[in-house]
């Protein structure tokens, strides 16, 4: 039984991921979950100097999902790579790098920094919908994502993955501009806006007012997403959004995506990830199927 | 060394309005507990995705105590719970008090509201002479009596129905209470009070803090609170309340 899947060249040893922000560099989760049966450890986003974030409170639970403005808080660049990098060689996994950043000299330092690491893809996050600046600019106007794209294209050693944000009117036009910049691989759905007033306190429940809404209440929209981006452009696309289950990992994969991430299950269930790897090799047994790449996209 | 584990719950009774005395049998956590420490109940209901932080009140070899406040949802199901149930769990979870900071002086253990259970196991834990100062809304107290088998016990209470009426700073104030170190674990108001009494009077002070978490093993980020130096880990002045904390020594956060 074949469980590998192919994004832009880099083999990886079966679909599942872990969807950046929720699971740092997999050190925490180490413990709980095997990270050597992971296709590939999707890092927490990292920009080119220490970000704080924002003021607490930074998460709030919402019926089948929750929200949270955390602010893309990460150590920087320097420390990254001295710690976090070493930190995921130690495992067989391949490692892909969320980087952040403000503006485009802000992505191309960490970019060029990461040229002769020894990280495998890039996952260029220009839709995280709590930081003000940079981040959801360049990825709500598809004139903008191709630039960054392209910008980013050229500076970068290692395949470029854009993460798209489903806050956009027709995520097709965002998709196809990232393709025109020369994406090799597209991630979607970053988190969907949302808020959630704390009657109470009579106040927003999260500090920064609104927050990304993610969890099972957010797959269908995820999977239609996925859906319709695979049937409009022809770069392999991660699919993620509320995925907690194998079976829900499968509607994605179905749907036309080449691989998953796994990211507020992780909250839920620390071995998540393991459990969705076993669940999909589970599928393949009780359907015959002999490669999963014969279930991508099947469904039109 | 942390444990994801389905225990059983062993029994559950109502000890206050609202406040609810859990015990829990468990294969590794409660062995492995020390005092100051919390594990994450996850709930049944999956429309709710999050863990529930809850701090430990006590442990007996396989078994740990936890006495909670219905606060939502998901503290509402837990307090549904009776003999034999079976609940997912991780912990022990974040570091606890410092034992060591007690060794041969007077230590005041302070707890508000649902700050108080994690001052029982600590008051056992602590062979020093104790002085424990607890605040309750009302005389609907709970854990007092049990608390009073470990040391000196002074009351405080918001509407002045038991023991001073005030906070517990009031009540240390009122009634003379010396220590030399402090240990606290209460809502953010009454941390920031003890933070500057500590500091007006020289005194040491461990604080256990809360926030809103997610994961619960430091890898979300959700939990921060303000440090005053530059975290290691963060590189930022945010320390992880579930990691690093959830005690940290008064002089460490802002609150």
């Amino acid at each position: 039984m074949k469980t590998s899947v192919n994004l832009a060249g880099v083999e990886l040893k079966n679909p599942v991921m872990t969807a950046s922000g929720t699971f740092g560099s997999g050190m925490e989760y180490a413990e709980f979950a095997d990270l050597n049966k992971l296709g590939a450890v999707v890092t927490k986003g990292v920009a080119n100097v220490p970000w704080p974030g924002n003021p607490t409170p930074r998460v709030a639970e919402v019926y089948g999902g929750m929200l949270n403005a955390i602010g893309l808080q990460n150590p920087g660049i320097d420390v990254f790579a001295s710690r976090d990098i070493p930190f995921l060689r130690q495992y067989d996994t391949k490692i892909i790098v969320n980087v952040c950043g403000k503006s485009e000299k802000d992505y191309l330092e960490v970019v060029e920094r990461l040229a002769d690491e020894p990280v495998d893809m890039l996952e260029i996050n220009i839709s995280c919908p709590n930081v003000k600046e940079g981040g959801i600019a360049f990825g709500q106007n598809a004139a903008n994502i191709e630039h960054i794209t392209a910008a980013v294209k050229k500076a970068a050693r290692q395949p470029v993955i854009m993460k798209l944000s489903p806050n956009v009117t027709d995520i097709t036009e965002m998709a196809k501009a990232a393709e025109a910049g020369g994406a090799d691989v597209l991630s979607l759905i970053n988190t969907i806006t949302g808020m959630k007033i704390d009657i109470n306190r009579q106040t927003f429940a999260l500090a920064n007012k609104t927050g990304g809404m993610s969890g099972p209440a957010v797959k269908p929209v995820a999977v239609r997403m996925v859906y319709q981006v695979a049937n409009a452009v022809s770069v392999p696309i991660i699919g993620m959004g509320g995925i907690m289950t194998a079976e829900d990992a499968l509607e994605f994969i179905l749907a036309g995506a080449t691989a998953v991430s796994v990211g507020t299950a992780n909250f839920c269930n620390p071995h998540a990830t393991i459990d969705i790897v076993n669940g999909i090799e589970d599928y393949m047994r009780a359907k015959n199927v002999d490669d999963i790449n014969e279930l991508i996209g099947i469904v039109k | 060394m942390k444990f994801d584990e389905t225990a059983t719950v062993v029994s559950q009774d109502k000890i206050s309005d609202g406040i609810y005395d859990m015990w829990i049998e468990t294969e590794n956590i409660a062995a492995n507990a020390v005092p100051g420490q919390f594990i994450s109940v996850y709930t049944k209901d999956a429309s709710k995705l999050l863990p529930r932080p809850i701090s430990i009140c006590e442990t007996d070899g396989s078994r740990l105590r936890i006495v909670y406040r219905i606060a939502g949802k998901g503290t509402k199901e837990f307090s549904g719970y009776s003999q034999g149930e079976k609940i997912h769990i991780l912990g022990p979870l974040g570091n606890g008090f410092p034992l060591d900071a007690a060794a041969g002086r007077k230590a005041i253990l302070i707890g508000g509201g649902i700050g108080i259970p994690p001052m029982l196991e600590l008051a056992k834990h602590l062979d020093c002479d104790k002085e424990i100062v607890v605040g309750y809304r009302n005389s609907d107290t709970f854990l007092d009596k049990e608390l009073q088998k470990y040391g000196n016990l002074t009351i405080a209470s918001d509407d002045g129905s038991i023991g001073t009426h005030g906070t517990v700073i009031d009540a240390i104030k009122a009634c003379g209470v010396k220590g030399d170190v402090i240990f606290a674990c209460g809502p953010t108001p009454m941390l920031r009070a003890i933070k500057q009494y500590a500091a007006d009077n020289g005194i040491e002070a461990w604080i256990s803090l809360e926030e809103r978490m997610a994961c619960g093993i430091g890898a979300c980020l959700a939990c921060v609170c303000k440090s005053t130096d530059v975290d290691s880990h963060s590189m930022v002045h945010n320390k992880r309340i579930c990691k690093d904390g959830p005690v940290f020594n008064a002089t460490e956060v802002e609150l």
